[in-house]
């Protein structure tokens, strides 16, 4: 008995050994070669994915480099929510949503939109042709879908504002893929234009056996009908914007950094796109391009420069968080967020010191390319 | 507490209590009882499949509807790929990027990860299981105030802990040691995995017979002694069955916190990414699901090993 004991007892240890041996191989060696940079952690709201190029891009380029700072980018999960990470100290900037944001402030979480990357929204409602659902008054009596979990407002607020009640649609909770639109269980599907969209444009229409065109679609646009809000914003730590003067200088440099990467993406798309697919993106090659190719078109070409937060579009976002009601009769915020939730201080400091360098900042004459998506997103 | 399969079980085994090889007549001396064990799972395999194929075939493409609610699925080829077509996708690399690995090996890589981190958190999940069981065995009163808190602990869902391990983890560091991420993951799965082993191990600890105790009281052995010779060997019956049920808890605990938690590497992020692809691509989002059916199979594999290191101690398994 006695030899058998020890038999396995050397047989878990040694499993063990191999086993922590594997998984400590496959830990991301942490960079720090020049000790004169500043460490500095970025929360984003999802995977790495081309919804997040200019980051990775300017990561990639060595922009953040260039201003001082050593960033580290960590990617996000279904159950983080990148502004509590934030709020606790354990991420230097995030990425996430201005209404999904409006919510944690007004719960206690101080901090402040100091970059508006996305200047339009990307959600949209996309249906087939024949179901002729155009505007949000035609959304009445179909069935909808929509994912949820703070997706839901521009949809909501679009249809409040068309006279249609959430008692006349059947509301349908959506999965993360468009196989409920395609089976026809959903008229109306809530799509991301970089993403969900192109996903249905790279399946096969059973009717004419090749992919869905464009053509084949109605798209109901939020930033069309008036109830878009603010999308990807960089959110800093509000108390250490007031107390850290570093902090304050960094998020500056942040900034302007994270600018040039956004530029180099909208001017180099399918090399952003490869710069995202190596930082381990798995989605295929077209359907990159295509995210890439669709967030620049969120940026540019830029009214009052990238990041400056447009009084008008904050306004409409508050405005739409305090008076739209979901199917719980509740709404995002009940009273108007703090003069702290968002900042033009930091983004305008950026804008000056890459204007001065002569970067174009506006975009203005920047034109997408044409993607092509292949089946499959490949 | 003595059961009639722990009464039987000496008749049989032999000389020091080996278990002499149960020949019968009824089962064909050819097939080796495991190996027909072995084969009967492979039948069942077989039968998944049939039953699958057959229903893709015969069942209405809208599925059955049921007064507005869908018993049974579409069997449209995004609902239900062929089985031939998820396979075929095995073969294909994952995306079409020169530098794609196909889909299996790519899978294949995430399930070694996945048992990996599984594999940490069970041994973490045993051995935190383990000491609360003896624990709680050696004192009563430990297992009046612990007890109820192992029970609560379930109940606490693991999208709540799962981005508290995250935060907590990422604020420890000392010297050079530093939280990775795949420890939070690891942890979560520790915390699934040492349940049921903490409440078998506590039965089986509690199960010798009040004779064998009171023999041993008899002898004035001490209750580290009692514990190595009496409590530990009957103990093996509840415990394997919790070793097992802990691999199964650490997989799919493993596999739920990446997702939870964002991790890359594992199944849980294949899952997630391929996902997407059920629209246009459907056999892809099967290749994950098949990786963490073999990730449960080797750790449940695994357990079984020890098992027949602990052969002679099995006498009424309890499941």
């Amino acid at each position: 008995m006695k030899h058998r004991i020890t038999w396995l007892g050397a047989i878990t240890a040694v499993g063990a050994l191999v086993l922590s041996g594997c998984s400590t191989a496959s830990t991301a060696p942490s960079t720090d070669a020049a000790g004169d940079l500043t460490p500095i952690t970025l929360q984003l709201q999802w995977f790495a994915q081309a919804q997040f190029a200019g980051y990775y891009a300017a990561l990639d380029q060595g922009y953040y480099e260039d201003e001082g700072l050593d960033v580290t980018i960590d990617e996000g999960g279904a159950d983080i929510v990148p502004q509590d990470v934030l709020a606790a100290g354990d991420a230097d900037y995030a990425i996430s949503w201005v209404p999904k944001v409006l919510g944690s402030i007004e719960q206690g979480a101080n901090i402040t939109d100091v970059a508006q990357i996305f200047e339009r929204s990307a959600t949209t409602q996309i249906s087939l042709k024949d179901k002729d659902i155009t505007t949000a008054a035609d959304l009445a009596g179909k069935n909808v879908g929509s994912w949820g979990y703070g997706n839901e407002w521009e949809l909501f607020a679009g249809m409040q504002k068309a006279g249609v009640e959430l008692g006349d649609i059947n509301l349908i909770q959506q999965a993360f893929d468009m196989t409920g639109f395609l089976a026809g269980d959903i008229d109306a599907a809530q799509a991301m234009t970089y993403n969900e969209y192109a996903q249905v444009l790279e399946t096969i229409n059973p009717d004419t056996g090749e992919l869905f065109q464009p053509d084949e679609l109605n798209v109901i646009d939020w930033n069309d009908e008036g109830t878009a809000m603010l999308q990807d914003s960089i959110w800093a730590n509000a108390d250490k914007l007031e107390s850290d003067a570093d902090y304050a200088d960094n998020t500056v440099k942040f900034i302007k950094a994270s600018i040039k990467g956004w530029i180099y993406a909208a001017n180099n798309p399918s090399e952003a796109a490869g710069i995202v697919t190596a930082a381990g993106s798995t989605l295929g090659e077209s359907h990159q391009l295509w995210m890439t190719n669709e967030v620049s078109k969120l940026i540019f070409p830029s009214s009052n420069g990238v990041g400056m937060i447009d009084e008008a579009a904050w306004a409409n976002t508050v405005d739409i968080a305090m008076n739209t009601k979901n199917e719980t009769g509740a709404t995002i915020i009940t009273t108007d967020p703090p003069a702290t939730a968002y900042s033009n201080e930091y983004v305008t400091k950026a804008l000056d010191e890459l204007k001065a360098d002569g970067v174009d900042v506006m975009g203005t004459d920047w034109k997408p390319t044409e993607v092509t998506l292949n089946e499959g997103g490949n | 507490m003595t059961t009639q399969t722990e009464q039987s079980a000496p008749l049989n085994r032999g000389a020091l209590g080996v278990p002499k090889p149960r020949v019968s007549r009824r089962r064909s001396a050819v097939v080796h009882p495991r190996l027909r064990g072995g084969l009967f799972g492979l039948a069942g395999l077989v039968l998944l499949a049939l039953i699958w194929e057959l229903y893709k075939t015969l069942g209405p493409a809208d599925g059955v509807v049921l007064g507005g609610i869908t018993v049974l699925p579409r069997t449209t080829d995004l609902a239900m790929p062929h089985l031939a077509v998820m396979a075929e996708r095995l073969f294909d690399p994952v995306t079409g990027a020169a530098s794609a690995l196909p889909l299996w090996q790519a899978v294949l890589q995430g399930s070694l990860f996945t048992l990996g981190i599984a594999a940490v958190g069970w041994l973490v999940g045993v051995t935190v299981g383990l000491a609360l069981a003896l624990l709680m065995q050696r004192f009563r009163l430990a297992e009046s105030a612990i007890l109820p808190w192992i029970i609560l602990s379930q109940t606490v869902p693991l999208i709540a802990i799962a981005p508290l391990v995250r935060r907590w983890g990422a604020q420890i560091q000392f010297g050079e040691f530093t939280w990775e991420s795949w420890m939070s993951v690891a942890l979560i799965a520790s915390y699934l995995a040492f349940f049921p082993v903490s409440i078998g191990a506590l039965r089986g600890l509690a199960s010798p017979d009040a004779n064998h105790v009171d023999l041993m009281h008899c002898y004035a052995v001490g209750w580290w002694k009692t514990l190595w010779r009496l409590r530990l060997p009957t103990s093996v019956g509840y415990l394997l069955p919790a070793l097992r049920l802990a691999a199964v808890s650490a997989v799919v605990g493993s596999v739920v916190a990446e997702v939870s938690i964002g991790l890359r590497g594992g199944i849980g992020r294949l899952i997630v990414e391929y996902a997407g692809a059920a629209g246009n691509d459907p056999g892809k989002p099967w290749a994950p699901i098949f990786g963490s059916i073999l990730v449960g199979l080797v750790a449940a594999g695994f357990v079984g090993l020890i098992g027949l290191f602990l052969r002679r101690f099995r006498r009424g398994e309890v499941a």
